[in-house]
């Protein structure tokens, strides 16, 4: 169970999240949707804890942290990071080391696994996301899909208890966007857990179970996606539905 | 003519006279000089440089102070005070170590800088792939963005190190027997300052070149990683 109850967090001035609460089941995957500036990004973030928020409650399996406005403790914020991975809009794999060693890098550095053991589980998930042939190239020879798909078998190298994507498919034209969507598809059919932001209808729609609509940091309307996409309650989720939805080519030469 | 060909042999003569004593002041104090103060330098750049960006306000400050100082001020007039002024408050200092210890503060200064923007120049997304993998800080800059830095970081320093092989120079006002020094005392006694001093300027080059050779060998070690598609023009 992961649960987020009355996250509240302002940047300065801007109140980015006011009071949000979700509630994750295990093995079910959400989307987080929205327009930008939602504040969908910042509570993605806040439950691995790249963001502190200033007051609520996180629940993550056996851990709760409730914040008071000054910086949790790192040990706390390492208990809670171990049981997260993430996926970043931009990849952000490690450069300066090969597919191997960047799925290896959390296993290796942090939990301190011996390198034939860390090498093993590495390429079980590189097979898992069809990147097992790219072992040892650098991030630099591959295609955002590419990039991103090991992106994904990094972040689940540690065994996370929730996998927390930020915009998994916004930096990928529609070709590689599907490839990454198929192996985030695969990890839905086998019960991870996942939080994600996303632009992305066809992401939303193909794997979560929940969709919360967040819009000026509040959570406007949630429930299933053929709920949220097709028969909204809120005008304002229709709005935002319909801009998203209304992008292809034959809207647009209409 | 006769003259022209009678001077050519002896500039050549005292050229050839004279390369092994400036090679060999070189060798005995340019070279140590050189390396020991850009090592003690760097190791002292590279803490300014974490003070700097990570260390409490009043370490900073002091930091900052350091670098304000060190770099606002002439290098010459820096080791002036060092051996001539300080033995006025009781500090005497052998040339050697006085030129050592001038070096090593303005290495340290310049190249604080240096790292610091290379540490800054790594972007935030790689500290933050590191942070959700559950690494600390330290871990973090050790194992991402220090590696990544140091291919930022390799061409400034070499071009600090190559100007301080030639800064080093600046050791004979206080004494210290290097290249330089060497090379005024021979002008002094032979009259033939233009040769020695070329001669001098020639030995200078040689090292430089040795030195430009092993930064392009670090480059292209820290560098392999990255992919250039096509060329720059």
């Amino acid at each position: 169970m992961i649960a987020l109850q009355g996250i509240s967090k302002r940047f300065g001035e801007l109140q980015v999240l006011n009071d949000v609460d979700v509630d994750i089941a295990e093995g079910s995957v959400t989307a987080l949707i929205g327009p930008s500036g939602s504040g969908k990004s910042t509570l993605l973030r806040c439950v691995n804890l790249l963001e502190t928020p200033d007051a609520g409650t996180l629940t993550l399996g056996s851990e709760t942290l409730t914040f008071t406005g000054t910086a949790p403790p790192i040990s706390a914020v390492l208990r809670i990071r171990r049981q997260t991975g993430m996926v970043f809009q931009n990849f952000q794999l490690f450069p300066h080391r090969t597919v191997m060693e960047n799925v290896m890098e959390g296993l290796v550095t942090v939990l301190r696994w011996p390198q034939a053991k860390a090498r093993e589980r590495a390429m079980t998930l590189l097979e898992k996301v069809g990147m097992a042939h790219k072992a040892a190239e650098w991030p630099a020879t591959l295609s955002g899909g590419q990039q991103q798909r090991v992106a994904i078998a990094r972040a689940l190298a540690p065994s996370p208890r929730v996998l927390l994507c930020d915009e998994p498919t916004s930096a990928l034209d529609p070709s590689l966007a599907a490839e990454v969507v198929q192996v985030l598809r695969l990890l839905a059919e086998e019960g991870m857990t996942m939080l994600m932001a996303t632009h992305d209808l066809r992401l939303a729609a193909a794997i979560s179970q929940q969709v919360v609509f967040l819009e000026n940091g509040c959570i406007v309307e949630s429930g299933a996606p053929r709920q949220i996409f097709f028969d909204p309650a809120r005008a304002e989720t229709q709005a935002f539905v319909t801009t998203l939805r209304d992008t292809g080519p034959e809207e647009a030469l209409r | 003519m006769p003259e022209t060909a009678a001077l050519l042999p002896s500039w050549l003569q005292l050229m050839a006279d004279s390369f092994w004593p400036l090679l060999h002041a070189g060798i005995r104090f340019t070279v140590p000089l050189t390396l020991i103060s850009f090592g003690a330098g760097l190791m002292l750049a590279f803490v300014v440089a974490l003070i700097r960006l990570f260390g409490p306000a009043p370490l900073v400050w002091v930091a900052r102070f350091y670098i304000w100082l060190i770099r606002g001020t002439p290098l010459l007039v820096q080791l002036f005070v060092i051996f001539y002024g300080l033995p006025s408050v009781g500090i005497v200092l052998d040339p050697f170590p006085a030129a050592l210890i001038g070096f090593t503060l303005n290495v340290g200064a310049y190249n604080a800088e240096v790292i610091r923007a290379a540490i800054e120049s790594i972007p935030k997304g790689q500290w933050e792939a590191a942070y959700s993998l559950s690494m600390t800080r330290a871990q973090a800059l050790r194992r991402t963005v220090l590696p990544q830095s140091a291919r930022v970081a390799v061409p400034p320093l070499a071009n600090s190190f190559i100007s301080l092989v030639k800064d080093t120079s600046l050791a004979a006002v206080l004494t210290v027997p290097e290249i330089f020094q060497a090379a005024q005392r021979i002008a002094a006694v032979t009259y033939e300052p233009l040769v020695l001093y070329l001669e001098a300027a020639f030995i200078y080059l040689i090292f430089s070149t040795v030195l430009t050779t092993l930064q392009a060998r670090l480059e292209r070690r820290y560098g392999q990683h990255a992919v250039f598609a096509g060329t720059l023009r």
